[in-house]
């Protein structure tokens, strides 16, 4: 057993309006740069639809994420040799037609016009070129909440494996949406693409980085990432990517993109995994069992042993407190209402999504009299098909998507009896049953899902800074120090215990 | 005087500028060691361009090996006749360097011709496909036409044992006087590209990933042990 601990968030789908506030704060903190106008670490998208990149779920275009080969993983794109082979020129890599090409406007040309007849216009500015653009014809969100319907839906890869026909009229269409960022894996296929070892895991939280000095713009990560999330900064010619906004999580604070998040839908909490097992998770032959398989990979923080161990393993109390409150561990572990996005990448994401619950098709006829059971036909006439749910959040097993959608029904059908009563006793129910819970964790559901304050959704322990050696050089210090010691004052690295 | 200067103090400055160079660059501009792609602006051209030039350039590379490090005497000893070898090295010459030029043409005009790569395209990155080009496509002219119609040169006998006794500083100088002008040309330019290589995206050929292929697929990495490693 080797035990680390891992920072994850959970997306609670059903509490997302939309509104992008989490991309504007992180755009504005991370990515608001030159080389980096075009990249959103994180970004939502509208589903139905192409995402971003467009069609970043296809993987028989991009090649990102693993297969499995005769019981054994492989980089879908190629291995190392392969990879070598083709290092001076990556055929999978998405270019900026795939995302956008980023623009400004020419606003100071609204007050130097001189006077005319007619207005003046700021006219849109690529800031890749610096040139003007005729019009812009793809950019962020472009497709909105389903703007561009009958044409942008099909460019969705889930919408394509779907059996049945799509409606596009927008009174019977469907549509959710889909913040994403880093998952931050435990088997992450970015780390295994890069050629240098440029990115990494970091081993006490398991955030993923990438090295900027290290970094030799080979570019594979960018598409050996099946969710798209490492990008090529042109001006720097290095991949950046999400950093689960590390200097916040180090000081117990939650990711910019969380923080701001106004429907309050993100959870972070830490969570123990015992990494001697991801492989064999990771390797499992069919893709429906991966999402069990990712499972078992982790440890119960209240069991003794594991808390026993965790401790050798160098984990603090601090980091074992925080695991066993995690709002992480309940959601995704056990309660199992928050699931994996595209587990068939076999990559073990670690950002978990609670599926949406979507307005019934048919119209509820005897509603003040329903009983809890007549909610369970309701939870299989949703808007959004169970099969879209499940190519996206459980490698097309619908089984999984029913299960939690039962759960999150028969929380509702709880509650509403609890505050406004006329429900059948939800104990005897046959929707209690199905849903596999009991009516105890139905109301810590409630209360995690709906009325949980800040630190019950955030619980973070700070990074673990005693073992630093130079603490006492760093007391007083200047974050910037490093880079530009102050005058008068030698700190060669040696001087401050810098290097072993 | 001028035979001193072009064959034994020119080449140890370009090795010496080579060297240092590549040092300063790795300590105080490590950060900007990197190859500089603009795949992610174009893809097409770049595709034809960069893939014949580089596996262009990895041939003539082992081509220069075979003729100018290893010694005539070895071609001799195993049986490979002095005709023997001109066929197969005009043969084995002139392929890898009309991919070379034919790649750097391609990147060029890519280069002038997109808009979104050309704004990005730096002095450096002119002045070095330029200088490859010329280096390049004199020595592919070498190969092709000049060992066809004027003669066979026998750079065995001269360049390549000068080239060699650089390395045990003993530069035999004088092999150089009766070279053609071309190949003397050739020798120069590409010096003054060697020196050139810290201060241009070539440095990029120095990082080529190796050991990647016997490397553990996926790094963890200690937070204070990220202090103090650079790879």
């Amino acid at each position: 057993m080797r035990i680390k601990a891992q920072v994850a968030m959970v997306m609670h789908l059903d509490k997302c309006i939309g509104c992008h506030t989490c991309s504007v704060t992180c755009k504005n903190v991370w990515t608001n740069r030159p080389g980096m106008e075009y990249v959103w670490f994180n970004n939502v998208e509208t589903r139905p639809g192409p995402g971003y990149p467009k069609e970043w779920e296809n993987t028989d275009r991009y090649k990102g994420g693993w297969t499995l080969r005769n019981g054994r993983l492989h980089l879908r794109a190629g291995g190392p040799v392969a990879k070598l082979a083709n290092i001076f020129y990556n055929p999978n890599m998405a270019d900026l037609s795939d995302f956008y090409e980023p623009w400004t406007y020419d606003f100071e040309h609204l007050h130097k016009a001189p006077s005319k007849e007619h207005l003046p216009v700021a006219r849109p500015k690529s800031t890749i070129t610096g040139k003007y653009m005729d019009k812009p014809e793809w950019g962020p969100n472009w497709d909105d909440d389903l703007a561009g319907g009958s044409e942008v839906v099909p460019m969705d890869p889930n919408v394509r494996k779907l059996q049945e026909h799509i409606a596009m009229e927008y009174e019977k269409t469907f549509m959710m949406y889909l913040p994403r960022i880093c998952e931050h894996c435990l088997n992450p296929s970015c780390v295994a693409s890069c050629p240098t070892g440029a990115l990494y895991k970091r081993d006490e939280d398991g955030i993923v980085l990438v090295d900027q000095e290290a970094c030799r713009g080979w570019r594979f990560c960018q598409n050996g990432c099946p969710y798209h999330k490492v990008y090529y900064n042109w001006n720097t010619h290095k991949a950046e990517k999400c950093n689960f906004c590390y200097p916040r999580t180090e000081a117990g604070l939650p990711t910019i993109c969380s923080e701001t998040c106004v429907g309050r839908i993100r959870y972070i909490g830490v969570v123990l995994y015992d990494a001697d097992r991801v492989k064999k998770a990771a390797s499992v032959e069919d893709p429906k069992d991966l999402y069990e398989a990712q499972l078992s990979v982790f440890l119960d923080p209240q069991d003794p042993e594991v808390i026993e161990r965790a401790l050798e393993a160098g984990i603090n109390r601090s980091w074992i407190d925080s695991a066993q409150q995690s709002p992480i561990y309940k959601m995704a572990m056990k309660w199992k209402i928050a699931l994996p996005l595209h587990p068939e990448y076999r990559t073990l994401p670690m950002v978990w999504y609670v599926p949406p619950l979507s307005p019934i098709m048919n119209h509820l006829t005897n509603e003040h009299d329903l009983s809890a059971d007549g909610y369970i036909p309701a939870v299989d006439q949703m808007r959004i098909p169970m099969e879209y749910l499940a190519s996206i959040l459980s490698a097309d097993d619908t089984s999984v998507i029913r299960r939690v959608l039962l759960k999150m029904a028969a929380m509702r059908v709880h509650m509403r009896d609890k505050s406004v009563g006329g429900m059948d006793e939800m104990k005897k129910s046959k929707l209690l049953q199905e849903a596999g819970t009991t009516v105890e964790e139905l109301e810590d559901m409630a209360r995690l899902l709906a009325v949980s304050k800040y630190n019950e959704r955030f619980v973070i322990p700070t990074g673990r800074r005693e073992m630093d050696e130079d603490l006492h050089y760093k007391r007083g210090a200047c974050s910037i120090e490093e880079l530009a010691p102050p005058e008068g004052m030698v700190t060669y690295p040696f001087e401050r215990g810098d290097t072993p | 005087m001028a035979e001193i200067f072009w064959w034994v103090i020119f080449p140890y400055i370009a090795f010496a500028i080579l060297i240092l160079g590549s040092f300063y660059r790795y300590a105080f501009r490590g950060i900007s060691w990197y190859a500089p792609s603009t795949e992610i602006f174009e893809k097409r051209w770049l595709r034809i361009g960069s893939t014949f030039f580089h596996w262009g350039i990895i041939f003539a590379f082992i081509g220069h090996v075979m003729g100018i490090l290893i010694p005539r005497s070895f071609y001799l000893s195993i049986g490979v006749s002095d005709h023997l070898y001109h066929f197969f090295a005009i043969l084995g010459g002139a392929i890898p360097g009309l991919m070379v030029v034919f790649g750097l043409l391609v990147m060029l005009v890519r280069k002038l011709s997109i808009p979104s790569v050309q704004v990005h395209t730096t002095f450096a990155e002119y002045y070095t496909i330029i200088l490859l080009l010329l280096v390049a496509g004199i020595g592919t002219y070498m190969t092709i036409i000049f060992n066809t119609t004027v003669v066979a040169y026998e750079y065995r006998a001269t360049i390549g044992p000068w080239f060699r006794s650089l390395f045990v500083f003993q530069p035999q100088y004088q092999l150089m006087s009766d070279v053609p002008f071309i190949f003397r040309l050739h020798v120069v330019l590409s010096f003054l590209l060697f020196a050139s290589i810290p201060f241009t995206q070539l440095i990029h050929m120095f990082s080529f990933p190796g050991r990647y292929p016997f490397r553990a697929p996926q790094q963890y990495r200690a937070r204070d042990g990220y202090k103090n490693s650079r790879p």
